[in-house]
């Protein structure tokens, strides 16, 4: 059958699946199994009212069961069984190579450099940008073209860096801008970017930065149109200038708007995968963990053992963040 | 005071400059690929893309005058064509590999011994001496081309529509819209009832619930690639678009649920509370009240989840699958450059085709988007 049309029978089965499943089991929680008549009406509909919200969230739960939440136990599980000796647990076994393998302690020390850079260059430039269109008349202009790449793929914005990254032989006319430019100021051969250890990983970096500021300035621009304008007129009263306003007055007020700024774009730096996949696929020490993991469970016959560990540690990694939002959410739920 | 306001405008005039520079150092990246897909394989290596509007010139090798002489007035003649059979525009030429641009087209050089050559901008030459070129070695003549510039269409056509050189990125195409489709419309309805049941109404363990799903939020489906994958062959689905459509399902249901959720707390709450004085059910205060309120969360829900699933590569690689058939965008695009990766003019193409959709998203409905962005992140 075709896909297309197979999608199409998808959507009508899924969403009138949905409509029929809530509507129906609503019906049968009503009429038959605690009807609102006879001599126990009364107790029947408050009976009806605590399972319904049960009936309301059964399809998200399972689908987040089955899909988020058992997956986690099966990977640690994955992490501590051997593949080859038919699934047998291993303990440690699997940990124990993987930290004996150079590349994962090179992909490991790439991530920290990503987790230090990333974030911290593109909530940077988000907030000036942001504090700078703030100014100026065609500023939602100005905006919506540096917030454009959040709708580009990271493949797609690989591509459009690649041609940046560009070389060509000595002698030959440069098409990328980056070696048309080293030429131009002096430098003497071109050079592969991509290929030169430590700072290439920041030439892919600088991708997921040109991704992400547009993401920071569009909450940080939001939060820094809430501050309260007493604060500022009072502090321009004072006789403060625009750069103390701004790091005195500002950016203390936004503070919890940049964590959790800072957070979301640390959270998609741990899962960085496509851009090194693309870029680079790892080579020339560029390794990152999500693409070591990919490397180690599908590149050859697969090993599942290492490949869920290093999950693991990309979990170990984000759990921090994930404690502190649940905290905050049941804090701001109660 | 004259003073302070001449200050203040340098400054807006600086603010004006830095953003102009800012914008322009953001979206020159995104044009380089834009203009390269209208180029042609040869201009695009020939020269890089911020040199398109400008007349490309190139060094054609250079020609030996050859051809019939003919005796005039004492003098001996050759006229012909350097380049009979293309239609070339030249800028300079010369005689020698040292100076090959040393002559305007229609110049008359002095070669010595009384020989002159003047060649014209299309190529046509007289060469005249006062002894017979039988004898002698006659000139070579180097040449500059100059190409206006010129773009084409050519690449969007043989990316789309031809089998063999865009190496199907036209069905890729068909495959992601087949993806992402079903997989941004089916987790909506499903969020939707769980975010008003956790809105909305009272049960226990509620706190709990809501506390799971935003840790789920942030849990790396990295972990989730082996388990499932195992699952869907154990169920039978194995890599297909079901198992691609169950898996986006469930790894957007997060950021749906919590979405919605906050969007649904926020609707007044006499709204709610007289309906339910009224006798409506939940099912009908859901349906009839909350849902059609709850649009502009459901359609920054709908954007997202497009994005993500029209963009994303590592779900569609491993549930779908990397055979030719399947394979979506972003997979292709990869494909692409590593095995055409000196090819930029079939590369910057797809990679626009696969770009395009969700920029056309983006720009229309961007209203949504950051109000989503808003709602998921300050809070």
């Amino acid at each position: 059958m075709n896909p297309a049309l197979q999608g199409l029978i998808t959507i009508i089965l899924g969403v009138g699946g949905c409509v029929g499943y809530f509507y129906f089991s609503n019906i049968v929680l009503d009429r038959f199994i605690f009807p609102a008549t006879g001599p126990q009406a009364g107790r029947n509909i408050n009976r009806a009212n605590q399972v319904r919200p049960w009936l309301f969230l059964a399809p998200a739960m399972l689908a987040l069961g089955i899909y988020l939440a058992y997956p986690v136990v099966a990977t640690l599980w994955l992490s501590v069984t051997d593949r080859d000796l038919g699934g047998a647990f291993v303990g440690l076994a699997n940990y124990r190579q993987m930290v004996s393998e150079p590349k994962f302690w090179e992909a490991l020390q790439n991530n920290i450099l990503w987790l230090i850079f990333v974030p911290a260059m593109a909530t940077v430039m988000g907030l000036i940008i942001a504090q700078l269109t703030d100014r100026i008349w065609w500023g939602s202009i100005a905006k919506s073209l540096i917030f454009m790449p959040m709708a580009i793929s990271f493949v797609g914005a690989s591509v459009i860096w690649k041609l940046i990254y560009d070389t060509r032989p000595l002698g030959s006319e440069q098409i990328g801008v980056l070696n048309a430019l080293y030429l131009y100021f002096g430098g003497d051969a071109p050079q592969t970017w991509l290929t030169i250890p430590f700072w290439n990983s920041f030439f892919l970096m600088i991708v997921l930065i040109w991704i992400q500021t547009g993401f920071a300035m569009v909450i940080l621009s939001a939060a820094l149109r809430g501050i309260p304008e007493e604060t500022i007129e009072a502090a321009v009263i004072d006789g403060a200038n625009p750069l103390q306003i701004f790091f005195k007055i500002k950016v203390p007020q936004i503070m919890g708007t940049i964590v959790v700024v800072w957070t979301t774009i640390t959270i998609v730096v741990l899962k960085v995968f496509d851009i090194v996949y693309a870029m680079t696929n790892g080579q020339w020490e560029t390794q990152v963990l999500a693409n070591y993991m990919y490397g180690k469970l599908f590149v050859g016959i697969g090993d599942w053992g290492v490949g869920s560990a290093s999950a693991i540690v990309i979990l170990l990694l984000v759990s921090p963040i994930l404690v502190w939002n649940v905290y905050s959410a049941s804090k701001e739920t109660k | 005071m004259a003073l302070f306001a001449s200050r203040k405008s340098g400054l807006t005039w600086a603010v004006h400059l830095t953003v102009v520079l800012l914008v322009a150092l953001w979206v020159f990246p995104t044009f380089g690929l834009l203009v390269s897909s209208f180029r042609t394989s040869d201009q695009i290596s020939s020269s890089g893309w911020w040199k398109a509007l400008s007349t490309q010139e190139t060094q054609n090798s250079p020609v030996r005058i050859a051809g019939e002489e003919d005796e005039v007035d004492g003098k001996f003649v050759i006229r012909g064509e350097l380049f009979p059979t293309s239609d070339t525009e030249l800028s300079n030429w010369g005689t020698s590999s040292l100076k090959p641009n040393a002559y305007e087209p229609g110049e008359v050089a002095d070669l010595g011994d009384g020989n002159t050559l003047t060649v014209d901008n299309r190529g046509a030459f007289v060469l005249s001496g006062p002894a017979s070129f039988a004898e002698q070695r006659s000139p070579r003549v180097f040449t500059t081309a100059a190409t206006p510039p010129e773009f084409t269409l050519q690449n969007y056509e043989t990316v789309l529509f031809s089998s063999r050189g865009g190496e199907g990125v036209g069905q890729a195409f068909i495959n992601t819209l087949t993806v992402s489709i079903p997989a941004t419309v089916i987790p909506i309805l499903i969020a939707a009832f769980a975010a008003y049941a956790l809105a909305w109404m009272r049960f226990p363990g509620r706190a709990l619930l809501i506390a799971a799903v935003v840790g789920l939020l942030v849990v790396p489906l990295q972990l989730a690639l082996i388990p499932l994958l195992t699952l869907h062959n154990q169920v039978g689905i194995g890599k297909s678009y079901l198992g691609i459509w169950l898996a986006h399902t469930g790894f957007g249901l997060p950021l749906a649920i919590y979405l919605l959720r906050n969007y649904m707390v926020g609707l007044p709450r006499d709204i709610i509370e007289n309906a339910r004085v009224d006798g409506a059910t939940d099912f009908q205060i859901f349906t009839r009240i909350v849902l059609p309120l709850s649009f502009p969360a459901l359609a920054s829900f709908a954007i997202f989840q497009f994005l993500w699933t029209w963009n994303d590569l590592l779900v569609a690689l491993v549930f779908l699958g990397a055979s030719d058939d399947k394979l979506v965008l972003t997979g292709r695009l990869v494909n692409l450059m590593g095995s055409r990766g000196g090819d930029w003019e079939i590369l910057a193409t797809s990679a626009f085709v696969s770009i395009a959709v969700p920029l056309m998203v983006f720009f229309a409905m961007q209203r949504y988007l950051v109000r989503g962005l808003l709602a998921g992140s300050v809070k």
